[in-house]
């Protein structure tokens, strides 16, 4: 099982809430995981129902069977003063070039050095070892940036060959692209069953596996429950409104006759199953198209009333049930 | 959970945006579609450009990011970043559709090109950190999305920009990266790292001569000398051809606040999305931007939203309890036949079938109901039917939940800002990727009274009819 958990995913499919539940989920039997974020959303934050995260790390929940998890907010800014301090020992010098905008330059100068650093972090936390020789974090996830900028974020050696070609950043770029591409890493795809989440991860895979960086499971989040079946639809397309009418009468909902109570309700909820019926069309030709990706796939259930804390938990349990810890 | 009223079932803000005017009104030059990511923008953006077109308008739409297939749908799945006229709308009232994808690469060589003579501008465009910077600094997107808006507009050879916005991180990105990518390329820090040679000449600048020449020795170590001598290149071949970034970039924010702009926020109702777009109006008023009004995307209805969640559900049980007895018994036709006899009043024979039929044969109801009747399936067929009708109900209780829930999210939003006129676009199944599914969002976002349910169908409070 790789160390290194990275999550990404088109927006607004839930990288971050599937990100929280699978750091939740691999610190279950007392193992201990760290959830990074690096784009400064403060969602793991929001998540978790805690406050604003600083740039360091801090436990925020215990998994079941004793695990903990930690989290960390990367600051890219900080990542740098942090790196020059541990090179050239700079105390208050750092200070001085932050008040220049000295750091804020370097971090913008080039996307590529700001992706080192967030990168760099987040792969230091994963070779990091205590004093008993035993890995600090046993995993670290990353809530990564979007499908359509994972691989060039992850691609820091890319970036940073045309732009630093010697010097620490370089090495540290090399550094970081050797855990990148090896088996210690994975990157994840959360999506969801609808076309363009699904066209963005097709694009997204086909960029990484081209970039050769590894590629783990499609999560399919948010996934509708199944109210009506196939047998349900075939019927829908030949049932005679009245019967329909009749079966509400005798569930209690008023006269089937026309004009009648249940009568009435024949057209609006037959519209509605008309709806769902193109929608379960739809979804079963994306996951058709998931299925061909041949990764391993896992669906997640929609909560209707938004995620909370025990929505977590819960993923996190499905998580662990589908066998991704 | 109370019974949702049905009066309140729909939005009654302080204003309904009527799209229609704001898209006829020759004074409107600009309509800037912005709202977090996955809320339909671009849809939005291509929906108003087409009802434009078709009511007589000269429209050019600029996306940033399309589904392939709505840009296919449009003719501009090549990114040449050119405007190309959209075919197959209707032209009867005079107005012409264009559209156009926005490769933000391109832009930026655009600009370079178009002010540098050709010796330069191959030296910028070769330049490393060039390169590095016109596709990937955090802004340049958003940037170069300014920039095209005030390229097309200086054009005027359209008299309707619709511009979609990049899906940005959060809502401020889209407003301040011109501003931060302007400053960055205009700051202090960068004039001193390209001019050190003037700042030596003043005595009272020897102290941060000094430290400028450590800055730029550490950040020289850390990024590799050659690096810095990139940027100080690139800063002083960009700046002696063509001016500030600064000022380019003031010149398109104050193109944002003309009058003849107009800033449309689009959200879908939901929890996060309306959170970002209420932050999105009190940032456009922060900064003198107009703001037209908020499109509420995928909002759901329901024709039957009389029956409420609880009592669909009840009666959806009702129809699936006996059949568990019935399947252990095995007596299902027994059951069902007097049921059915008892509690429904079959239509008389004869009846005209009045009603528009939705069953999806085309045959009135009545006659489906008999031939059904005679034909009949070979297992129960009226247990099946049952089943698929509490299927129904549970789909309608679904229905009326996510509806009450949308509801509330609303309600959130107006009581936070009652000023802003909000039109809503009832929710498709599927996605959009044809001239006619934009054409069914522009009547959607037009026609907010028509989706009003019928107001003799249903008791109203008086006071909500205003």
């Amino acid at each position: 099982m790789s160390r290194l958990q990275v999550v990404s995913g088109k927006g607004g499919t839930g990288k971050t809430t599937v990100a929280a539940a699978l750091a939740l989920a691999l610190a279950t039997e007392g193992k201990r995981t760290l959830l990074v974020e690096v784009e400064g959303r403060q969602g793991i934050a929001q998540l978790f129902e805690t406050e604003a995260l600083p740039y360091e790390e801090r436990k925020i929940a215990v998994a079941p069977g004793g695990g903990e998890v930690y989290a960390l907010a990367i600051d890219p800014e900080l990542a740098l003063l942090d790196y020059l301090q541990m090179f050239y020992k700079l105390g208050s010098a750092g200070r001085a070039l932050k008040k220049l905008g000295a750091i804020d330059f370097a971090t913008t100068i080039a996307p590529g050095l700001r992706d080192v650093l967030l990168t760099g972090k987040a792969c230091e936390a994963v070779r990091r070892k205590e004093r008993s020789g035993r890995f600090a974090y046993d995993y670290v996830v990353m809530d990564a940036p979007p499908t359509g900028r994972i691989t060039r974020f992850l691609n820091v050696n890319d970036e940073v060959a045309g732009l630093a070609k010697i010097g620490p950043i370089h090495n540290q770029a090399q550094a970081v692209m050797r855990v990148l591409k090896s088996p210690e890493t994975a990157v994840h795809l959360v999506t969801l069953l609808e076309e363009m989440p699904v066209q963005e991860t097709v694009d997204g895979i086909a960029e990484l596996r081209s970039a050769r960086l590894p590629v783990g499971r499609i999560i399919v989040n948010m996934v509708r429950p199944e109210v009506l079946d196939e047998t349900d639809l075939e019927l829908l397309r030949t049932v005679p409104r009245s019967t329909v009418a009749r079966s509400l009468s005798s569930a209690g909902l008023g006269g089937a006759r026309r004009g009648g109570h249940a009568e009435r309700l024949v057209d609006p909820l037959l519209a509605q199953a008309e709806e769902y019926a193109e929608r379960y069309t739809l979804e079963h030709e994306q996951r058709a198209v998931l299925a061909e990706l041949g990764l391993p796939l896992h669906e997640l259930p929609l909560f209707a009333e938004g995620m909370d804390l025990a929505g977590l938990y819960e993923l996190a349990r499905e998580l662990r049930e589908q066998g991704v810890s | 959970m109370s019974r949702p009223d049905p009066a309140q079932h729909r939005l009654s803000p302080a204003r309904l945006l009527d799209v229609d005017p704001l898209l006829e009104d020759p004074r409107t030059r600009i309509i800037v579609c912005c709202g977090s990511g996955g809320v339909g923008k671009t849809t939005t953006a291509a929906a108003l450009g087409l009802r434009a077109a078709e009511r007589g308008r000269k429209v050019v739409v600029l996306t940033i990011d399309p589904a392939r297939r709505l840009a296919q749908s449009m003719g501009i799945d090549s990114l040449d970043n050119t405007p190309r006229r959209v075919k197959g709308i209707d032209d009867s009232a005079g107005g012409e559709l264009h559209a156009m994808m926005l490769d933000m690469k391109r832009t930026f060589d655009e600009i370079v090109e178009a002010h540098a003579d050709r010796e330069r501008a191959a030296a910028i465009l070769g330049n490393p950190f060039y390169q590095s910077l016109s596709a990937g600094f955090a802004g340049t997107q958003e940037y170069m999305a300014m920039e095209k808006l005030g390229q097309l507009r200086a054009r005027d050879e359209w008299d309707l920009i619709v511009v979609d916005t990049p899906p940005s991180r959060s809502a401020l990105d889209f407003l301040d990266a011109p501003k931060r990518l302007g400053s960055f390329l205009d700051g202090r820090l960068i004039r001193l790292l390209t001019a050190p040679a003037k700042l030596g000449g003043r005595a009272g600048m020897k102290f941060l001569n000094v430290g400028m020449s450590m800055m730029t020795g550490t950040l020289g170590k850390l990024l590799g000398g050659q690096l810095l001598k990139d940027v100080q290149t690139f800063v002083s071949a960009m700046d002696t051809t063509f001016g500030g970034f600064r000022t380019r970039a003031d010149a398109t924010y104050k193109l944002l606040q003309a009058p003849g702009t107009a800033f449309l926020v689009v959200a879908a109702p939901e929890r996060d999305a309306l959170r970002e777009a209420a932050y999105f109006v009190e940032r456009l008023a922060a900064e003198d931007m107009p703001l037209a009004g908020l499109v509420l995307n995928r909002v759901h209805g329901s024709g039957a939203d009389r029956l409420s969640a609880e009592r669909a559900l009840a009666a959806a049980e009702n129809l699936e309890e006996p059949r568990i007895v019935d399947q252990e018994g095995g007596k299902a036709v027994l059951r069902n036949s007097p049921d059915a006899q008892d509690s429904s009043d079959s239509p008389t024979p004869g009846t005209p079938a009045g009603a528009p039929a939705s069953a999806p044969e085309g045959g009135s109801p009545t006659e489906d109901a008999e031939s059904s009747e005679n034909t009949g399936h070979a297992e129960d067929p009226e247990r099946s039917v049952d089943q698929l009708t509490a299927g129904l109900l549970r789909l309608h209780a679904d229905r009326m939940q996510l509806l009450s829930r949308e509801q509330r999210t609303r309600d959130r939003f107006t009581a936070l800002h009652p000023e802003v006129a909000v039109t809503e676009v009832a929710a498709l199944p599927g996605d959009v990727h044809d001239l006619t599914g934009l054409r069914t969002i522009g009547d959607r976002l037009a026609a907010d009274e028509r989706e009003l349910p019928d107001p003799a169908d249903r008791p109203e409070p008086p006071e909500a009819t205003a």
